[in-house]
């Protein structure tokens, strides 16, 4: 049986560039960073240099990137962290307390809470669940969440946005390019709007980073989310790009590394192979990205030829390596397990949600009805696909939709 | 995640389609939650006098185990006597799949509810013709 890999955007394999830059650091150069003995320095100056080449790729400095251990955690740093340093802004007089008075009534301690209002923090409908829970739960902790709206491609109206900040907003953060639709949003606008408001902007660049250009500079991106994982480097490793000057608290206390911010011992070889997998990227994004581009764009081509089938997401504005489609009359769920059996590894939208039943909360968010939104299907194309593995999904996904569709108690449309 | 029975049935699902001038329909879930579930039932009487189910065929929208629950119901419902057919529970569904991830038990519930609702949709409907 062949074996066939779609979900690049859910993991990536590991270069082999990059398992070889990595060895040397599990047993031979395994100092912590902290010491001042050689062995440490040796670590230090490696995390400095891997430093460097993660910010060239953005063009950062190099003290502007956070070394993390996961997306998740440099999106929890970036909402939360934000988010308490500047709990305050737009209502200081209000707000001197951060706690009730300690004699106060349980009474008065309710009124307290009740009336203590913090900044407003604006985030888009088709975030990771990363960033969605955080915001659920500074919600609680009396921050206001405010989530726009996205048209049906998935894509945010920065003149929407514009209307949405308030004297009190503290921070937007809009995903740079959907991991399930794939949309490429116009960041370089939004960044702008928040930078005149004088509002942090933060951007989950988790699927973007390493395949589609990225400026912070000119971009006005404030604070950027990056992860290892998805451009062929190791898991454990991640970084937060936070601009010189932003105001931000750790999430993490301790023996303060990373500024202070990220206390951890510092993962050298998840962080040394982050770095190598950087430059092979740089290296080689524009090449791969058109070679990707043309691999989509004929397996979309195709597909569409299925009756009743549609792309989700933005026909151009979307990553070279993301393709999503839904049927109709069937569900995402059957259709993976068949490709399965066939060998084929594809996904219906994000791995985390992947164990949920509800559908997509991203494709409810473009105006998808529920019944639409379970038949999806995401395609995600990476370094090692080829137009053979193309050619053999384009071969066998007719008969599996049909195949499905004849089960269906929904009125099946003949298939071409 | 599935056992090697419910993959079985998912496929290659047995009783599947549409009947012609069915004697009872149960049609449970909705698109929403991602599950249908539509039952088709002909009953006949065998020759004790007793009514059985004679066909029975599935259309189901919705993930490998609902597919699944659909195809075994049909396997369990075929050629019982309706009141055999009405104890078949959602228990016994998973029993004769060899168990099913806990978040997809709802699927078994929905199985056995089909059923239930085919055989009261045919004898309401008898009632009537009365």
């Amino acid at each position: 049986m062949k074996h066939v890999y779609f979900d690049y955007a859910a993991t990536t394999p590991v270069d082999s560039r990059v398992k070889k830059a990595m060895l040397p650091y599990f047993s031979e150069k395994f100092g912590n960073t902290m010491s001042l003995h050689s062995f440490g320095q040796e670590a230090k100056l490696v995390l400095e240099k891997s430093r460097e080449t993660v910010a060239d790729l953005i063009r950062a400095k190099p003290e502007e990137i956070i070394f993390t251990g996961s997306a998740t955690e440099s999106n929890n740093l970036a909402l939360k962290g934000i988010a308490f340093a500047n709990q305050n802004k737009g209502h200081t007089r209000l707000h001197r307390y951060a706690s009730p008075h300690r004699y106060a009534s349980p009474q008065q301690i309710q009124r307290f809470w009740r009336a203590k209002r913090c900044g407003q923090v604006i985030i888009s409908p088709i975030e990771h669940p990363c960033i969605i829970e955080t915001a659920k739960w500074l919600q609680k902790q009396g921050f206001q969440i405010t989530k726009l709206k996205v048209d049906k491609y998935g894509m945010v109206n920065p003149l929407a946005l514009e209307k949405e900040i308030r004297k009190d907003t503290i921070l937007v953060s809009v995903i740079h390019a959907s991991n399930e639709i794939g949309t490429i949003q116009p960041i370089e606008k939004i960044g702008k709007i928040c930078r005149n408001k004088g509002v942090y902007f933060h951007t989950d660049a988790v699927q973007s980073f390493g395949k589609i250009p990225i400026d912070v500079n000119k971009m006005n991106i404030d604070l950027l989310t990056a992860s290892s994982h998805k451009m062929y480097g190791p898991k454990g490793a991640a970084c937060l790009y936070i601009r010189e000057g932003v105001r931000i608290e750790p999430i993490l206390h301790g023996g303060g590394q990373e500024r202070g911010l990220r206390s951890s011992t510092v993962n050298i070889p998840a962080i040394v192979g982050f770095a190598k997998a950087c430059e092979i990227c740089k290296k080689e994004m524009g090449k791969e990205a058109q070679r990707l581009i043309k691999l989509r764009d004929k397996l979309i081509r195709n597909v569409l030829k299925i009756k009743g089938s549609y792309l989700n997401g933005h026909p151009q504005k979307r990553l070279p390596n993301n393709a999503n489609f839904r049927f109709d009359f069937i569900e995402g769920e059957s259709i993976i397990l068949r490709l399965d059996l066939l060998g084929i590894a594809v996904s219906t939208g994000s791995a985390c949600s992947s164990i949920k039943l509800e559908p997509s909360s991203v494709l409810l968010a473009t105006g998808l009805k529920p019944a639409e939104a379970h038949g999806s299907l995401r395609i995600s194309l990476g370094r090692w696909t080829t137009e053979k593995e193309i050619d053999y999904l384009i071969k066998v996904l007719p008969g599996i939709i049909n195949q499905l569709r004849k089960i269906s108690p929904f009125k099946v449309i003949k298939s071409a | 995640m599935y056992s090697k029975k419910v993959m079985e049935h998912f496929q290659k699902p047995h009783n599947y389609g549409r009947m012609k001038n069915p004697d009872g329909v149960g049609c449970v879930g909705n698109p929403q939650c991602g599950d249908v579930m539509k039952l088709y039932i002909k009953v006949w009487k065998n020759k004790k006098g007793e009514e059985i189910i004679k066909d029975i065929l599935f259309e189901t929208f919705g993930c490998a185990a609902a597919i699944s629950t659909s195809s075994v119901v049909t396997d369990l419902a075929k050629g019982k006597t309706l009141k055999e057919a009405l104890k078949i529970d959602n228990k016994k569904i998973v029993e004769s799949l060899g168990g099913l991830p806990l978040i997809k038990i709802h699927c078994s519930v929905l199985g056995a509810d089909a059923l239930k609702k085919a055989i009261q949709g045919y004898q309401s409907k008898k009632k009537d013709d009365k």
